[in-house]
């Protein structure tokens, strides 16, 4: 690992942090209020790469943790991961890894719809995989249970997909140089 | 790409101008092997960039342009130790070296505060502090003032110009090089003036007013 | 900095950050493998004493539990419907208990603290081939970035206004990001000519 990948560690970790800033969106239909957070999971992904982006994510676990209040709303401490949605933010660090690492199987440009699939498959298929049976064994829910608790979410998940794909790809673009030395 | 350029720096005080994209900030990037020749070479007291780069780095100093691009640590302190560090100086040396350098750039209230808040020019004067503290010979700056105000940017040319070390400064501040001892003018990646301020400062401006 | 830590000198405060945690690792453990109520309800009773005990002021503890409140409320109805309120009722005591307890690490625990901790910690990790130094370094570097990522932000959100687009998350995020990238190759490059050679 170089300087350069310990810097894009930091910065996608910081990225996620200030993203949580943005005023959280409430959909009107379900009233599920959507953060902007987890684009910087698909982001991490999807410009970072594998092995920078999933440790992106774990270093902001670590600073989650030690008591910033990171996550967006001003939360923060270890208390996050023993509650019901720590599985969300454990899942984390592996979304953006597996993201990371389908882009990296194409040698050139990803198309767009493909960069579609790939940031929904780690931003949400993963998120959900380890989210929804953490909050089951926490909140001594069925899985079906916790499966219906969290599916609010998924329509803000899906806006978050697009806009990060359209984000990764005018990054890419306005910035050529991305993933040398990657 | 710079082509074309030979020279020998001797002087305690040496400016490079030129107009964006003139290859200045190429040429300063080469003094200390963080760009490294494709053909050529660059040496450094007999030290070649290619295959001594870390001499080179502990004997050239680097500041760059926008110092929140330099300050690599959340407090000012633990940036100023950070290059200290690196070289494996031992706990007391790394406080006495620190301490010295806050007083003499006016920054000790400041040693425990985050970077962050530090104004543009005493986030200058810290990335400059940083430097300093390594000892190196040489100081590359690559347009230290540019993003400064004017009251800033006195401060920081009265820093550079009281330096014991000899300092190579890359700029658009003409102001900053009247009492150099030499100026290289680059224009279109090659060296289209070289001498003392006045004569080469002249020739940069009118080949400004040419276009 | 911007942490969530509470000045004090209890013995909370000074007991150290990694025996904090480890407590903290092991009783959260524990909790999970209990199922009789009053063991539950008598940790939570514990756990509320120790505010006091830490001098730190109960509107401190509920303030822990108010950010996951409609959590809490929302597993309480649902397992009231479905399993019974007694069970709902074990479930939220069992996460207000957890919640207060990480509460205290964090309220007496700066972070600067934590981090001295964790870095004395990292050492264990040469042994599964991480160097600790690189970790620590990666730490510095995005407690660093967060504010001035937070002011890039704002200069961008800014810059867009004129435009209108200050509220479109592409028109701000695509610059940003931009920047922040050009910033961070510009920074490796300090990183190294301050003799750093990883």
């Amino acid at each position: 690992m170089n300087t350069k990948d310990i810097v894009y560690i930091a910065l996608f970790a910081a990225l996620t942090a200030a993203l949580g800033l943005f005023p959280p969106l409430t959909l009107p239909a379900v009233g599920v209020p959507i953060t902007a957070q987890s684009m910087g999971v698909m982001l991490a992904g999807a410009l970072a790469g594998s092995k920078r982006g999933g440790l992106a994510l774990l270093l902001f676990a670590v600073l989650v943790a030690i008591g910033l209040p990171l996550l967006a709303g001003g939360r923060g401490g270890f208390g996050i991961f023993l509650g019901p949605s720590g599985g969300f933010i454990l899942s984390w660090p592996i979304a953006a890894f597996l993201i990371g690492w389908l882009v990296e199987r194409h040698k050139g440009d990803v198309p767009f719809v493909t960069s579609l699939i790939y940031i929904a498959l780690g931003g949400i298929g993963v998120v959900y995989l380890i989210g929804i049976p953490w909050l089951a064994f926490a909140a001594e829910l069925t899985l079906l249970q916790a499966f219906a608790g969290s599916i609010g979410f998924v329509p803000g998940d899906l806006i978050k997909v697009v806009l990060a794909a359209l984000v990764a790809r005018g990054v890419r673009r306005a910035y050529p140089g991305l993933g040398d030395g990657g | 790409m710079l082509k074309d350029v030979c020279l020998r720096l001797t002087e305690r005080r040496i400016g490079i101008v030129g107009s964006n994209g003139s290859g200045k900030s190429t040429f300063a990037r080469l003094l200390n092997g963080l760009l490294l020749p494709t053909e050529g070479r660059v040496t450094v007291d007999g030290l070649d960039t290619r295959k001594d780069g870390k001499k080179v780095r502990r004997k050239v100093g680097f500041v760059f342009q926008n110092p929140d691009n330099q300050i690599v640590f959340p407090i000012v302190e633990e940036d100023i130790a950070f290059g200290m560090k690196n070289l494996g100086f031992d706990k007391a040396t790394i406080k006495e070296k620190t301490e010295a350098v806050l007083s003499r750039y006016d920054l000790m209230d400041h040693r425990t505060h985050p970077s962050h808040f530090l104004s543009g020019g005493q986030k200058q004067l810290l990335a400059i502090s940083g430097v300093l503290v390594m000892a190196p010979e040489y100081i590359v700056f690559d347009e230290p003032t540019t993003l400064l105000d004017l009251r800033n940017k006195i401060r920081v040319a009265r820093a550079i110009a009281d330096l014991d070390q000899t300092a190579i400064v890359v700029t658009h501040d003409l102001d900053l090089l009247a009492d150099f001892d030499r100026v290289i003018v680059f224009g279109d990646n090659r060296i289209i003036a070289d001498g003392p301020p006045g004569p080469a400062l002249q020739c940069y401006t009118e080949t400004m007013h040419d276009v | 900095m911007f942490d969530l830590f509470r000045p004090g000198h209890s013995f909370l405060h000074r007991l150290p950050a990694g025996t904090k945690v480890l407590l903290l690792a092991v009783s959260g453990t524990l909790v999970f493998l209990v199922d009789e109520i009053v063991i539950i309800v008598a940790f939570l009773a514990v756990v509320l004493t120790l505010y006091p005990l830490a001098r730190l002021p109960l509107t401190s503890a509920w303030a822990q539990l108010r950010p996951a409140l409609w959590i809490l409320v929302a597993i309480l109805v649902a397992q009231g419907l479905i399993n019974g309120w007694f069970v709902g009722f074990f479930v939220v005591a069992r996460f207000a208990a957890l919640l207060l307890l990480a509460g205290l690490l964090t309220l007496t625990t700066r972070v600067s603290d934590m981090v001295e901790g964790m870095e004395r910690g990292l050492w264990v990790l040469r042994y599964v081939g991480v160097n600790p130094g690189k970790v620590s370094l990666a730490l510095s570097l995005a407690l660093r970035f967060i504010p001035v990522l937070a002011t890039i932000t704002g200069e961008v959100r800014e810059a867009q206004k004129v435009r209108g687009l200050d509220r479109s998350v592409i028109a701000v995020a695509i610059p940003v990001v931009v920047r922040t990238l050009r910033m961070s190759d510009e920074i490796a490059d300090a990183i190294e000519t301050r003799g750093y050679g990883p």
